[in-house]
């Protein structure tokens, strides 16, 4: 049986991803048109190339509909409940980089730890009757870090795009987002917690649970890790 | 692990005709709950742990991960007091870390509203539960977090502190960092001097965004200023605290304990009588109360809304099983429910597949 790579579909990360491997002696194109999500593999056999989106690729990982993924390692942590035992991180790319993180508006001068957020939280629950909203679409992520660092009186909202856009909107008081350069929030008024890291996320090169696979597909990827240098 | 759902249901049914010889009433709840009051209550931790369905109409619901909180809401609509309820059941909870814990459970409960006698209210409940159990291989604790609230509603520092200590008493790391700050032993960060250290700090804000309001951040910047002008909580109170926590004996002797320590603190003295009257209570319906464990600490981390007498019945650790049965008081969750007006309210409930997954392991 072959080795079912997942390789993201479109866009940057595709081209990065192309590139990472082929400066590794394996090539990775699209077959066909532009257009058609099918592809190949040079430089190595035993490998078949399956493009899918990047938010897919956790999920198709998981069932073992593919043995190996390239996609962002915060949603791999976001998508997959315990996931260093369901999958495991062959290498990190070196590209793809932003940060999960927390900001407020600027104007709240008195807010710049997470402790201050918790204490804004509560003052911000007793004055408006409802608890303050963080808008995010890394649910499971955000909810895991503010609870191990004791944040209480807030709920999240879901918010899959223009997420800076929500407390200028006042669908939220706060945001939970990706940023790579945090010129997005700036220009939003906004400003990230001195210690609102939640994640340092970059493209990654995982791999799902081995039970199934054949001798053939241990010895391709073996093959494979003494390429990549993993 | 046992997958008999008959002998579930069995039992579930004999369990409920011992609470019902105890005056019960038996009720009911709906499966799906309105997800705002839940969250509301519990928070956002809530969406980990219950399922959550969507309704184009009534938004979105929550498959019930407990029956407390339905009950307590018909209790309080239903105006009649005393009363005394039983209930069974299916629950459901989201298993995101040990995926080989079920995700649907039958319970069964029993619950006392009746304000005339605490500490009768919370034995009868403890020893019917044990009574249940008295046969089973499990091991009971106890505990009480109003002797907790009690002493940190008396320490001797401000309002703020100490509401802030009531609202972390369930989160351990952030009450333990709470607490090294208000008694001087970690500095405040940076950027709060700084922002203390201004002499107009509103002068130079950025322009406001969305619903918080510059009189909510000049409020909360007062309240820094007072919290940075009042003297540390003394490293006595301190100690005092620390020793409370750390009480985890059988319960004559926790008692004794707790009695030394309220005498530097007399602010839990209250509470500690109370827990003196339901040891007397406990003896009186037969629990051997000198072999009965007592641990402070006890429900800290996972029993939010209990703020009394909480209890646990636990299996062998070795058999890597979640509580069979858990209960406790919650009259602060009744008056939460209630708009204001509370009810002394007890009660717990049992898990019959897990007890037959106990007796099924001896």
């Amino acid at each position: 049986m072959t080795l079912k790579l997942g390789v993201p579909s479109k866009g940057r990360l595709m081209e990065k991803t192309f590139d990472w491997f082929a400066a590794r002696g394996v090539t990775l194109r699209k077959s066909g048109t532009d257009r058609e999500y099918a592809g190949a593999v040079d430089g190595i056999d035993g490998i078949e190339l399956v493009l899918l989106s990047a938010g897919e690729i956790p999920r198709e990982l998981n069932a073992g509909r593919i043995h190996l993924g390239v996609t962002g390692s915060d949603l791999v942590r976001e998508k997959l409940s315990s996931w260093d035992q369901r999958v495991v991180d062959v290498a990190k790319m070196g590209f793809g980089g932003a940060d999960l993180i927390i900001a407020v508006p600027q104007a709240w001068i008195d807010v710049d730890t997470l402790d201050d957020l918790d204490a804004a939280a509560a003052a911000f629950r007793a004055h408006h009757g409802f608890r303050l909203r963080i808008a995010t679409k890394y649910h499971r992520l955000v909810r895991e870090f503010l609870r191990d660092n004791g944040v209480a009186d807030y709920q999240l909202i879901d918010s899959q795009g223009a997420t800076e856009g929500t407390i200028r909107n006042e669908t939220a008081e706060a945001i939970a987002d990706i940023t790579s350069t945090g010129e997005t929030l700036r220009a939003n008024g906004l400003k990230i917690l001195s210690d609102g890291m939640i994640h340092a996320s970059q493209a990654t090169l995982f791999r799902g649970r081995r039970e199934q696979w054949t001798p053939d597909m241990r010895a391709t990827f073996k093959a494979l890790q003494s390429k990549l240098g993993a | 692990m046992t997958t008999d759902r008959q002998d579930t249901w069995d039992r579930a049914r004999a369990y409920q005709g011992v609470f019902m010889q105890q005056g019960a009433v038996v009720t009911d709840a709906d499966y799906m709950q309105q997800s705002d009051l839940l969250l509301d209550l519990y928070g956002e931790d809530i969406r980990a742990r219950a399922f959550t369905t969507h309704d184009p109409v009534r938004g979105e619901l929550m498959l019930r991960p407990d029956f407390t909180v339905p009950i307590v809401q018909h209790h309080m609509a239903s105006g009649a007091d005393p009363a005394r309820y039983t209930y069974l059941g299916k629950v459901f909870r989201k298993q995101d870390v040990v995926e080989t814990r079920e995700t649907e459970f039958v319970q069964v409960g029993f619950e006392i509203f009746d304000g005339s006698d605490p500490a009768a209210a919370d034995a009868e409940v403890f020893a019917t539960f044990a009574s249940i159990l008295k046969d089973v291989p499990v091991t009971a604790s106890t505990g009480d977090i109003g002797i907790l609230r009690a002493a940190v509603q008396g320490l001797n520092t401000t309002p703020a502190r100490r509401a802030a200590l009531m609202r972390h008493l369930w989160r351990p790391r952030r009450f333990k960092a709470l607490l090294d700050r208000y008694c001087g032993l970690i500095a405040a960060p940076a950027s709060r001097r700084a922002l203390l250290d201004a002499a107009d700090p509103m002068a130079e804000m950025p322009p406001l965004l969305g619903l918080r309001t510059r009189a909510e951040i000049a409020g909360r910047i007062d309240a820094l200023r007072t919290d940075a002008a009042a003297d540390p909580i003394s490293q006595i109170e301190r100690d005092l605290l620390d020793a409370l926590l750390k009480v985890r004996e059988t319960a004559p002797h926790a008692l004794t304990a707790l009695r030394d320590i309220a005498v530097d603190l007399p602010s839990i003295s209250t509470a500690v009588d109370g827990l003196a009257a339901r040891l007397d209570a406990l003896a009186a319906r037969d629990v051997d109360v000198d072999a009965l464990p007592f641990e402070t600490s006890y429900g800290r981390t996972s029993m939010e809304y209990y703020d009394g007498f909480v209890f646990g019945f636990d299996a062998d650790p070795g058999l890597n099983l979640p509580a069979v049965a858990t209960g406790g008081r919650y009259d602060a969750l009744t008056a939460v429910l209630g708009g204001g007006t509370g009810v002394p309210a007890v009660g717990g409930v049992i898990r019959p597949a897990l007890v037959a997954d106990v007796e099924g392991a001896q």
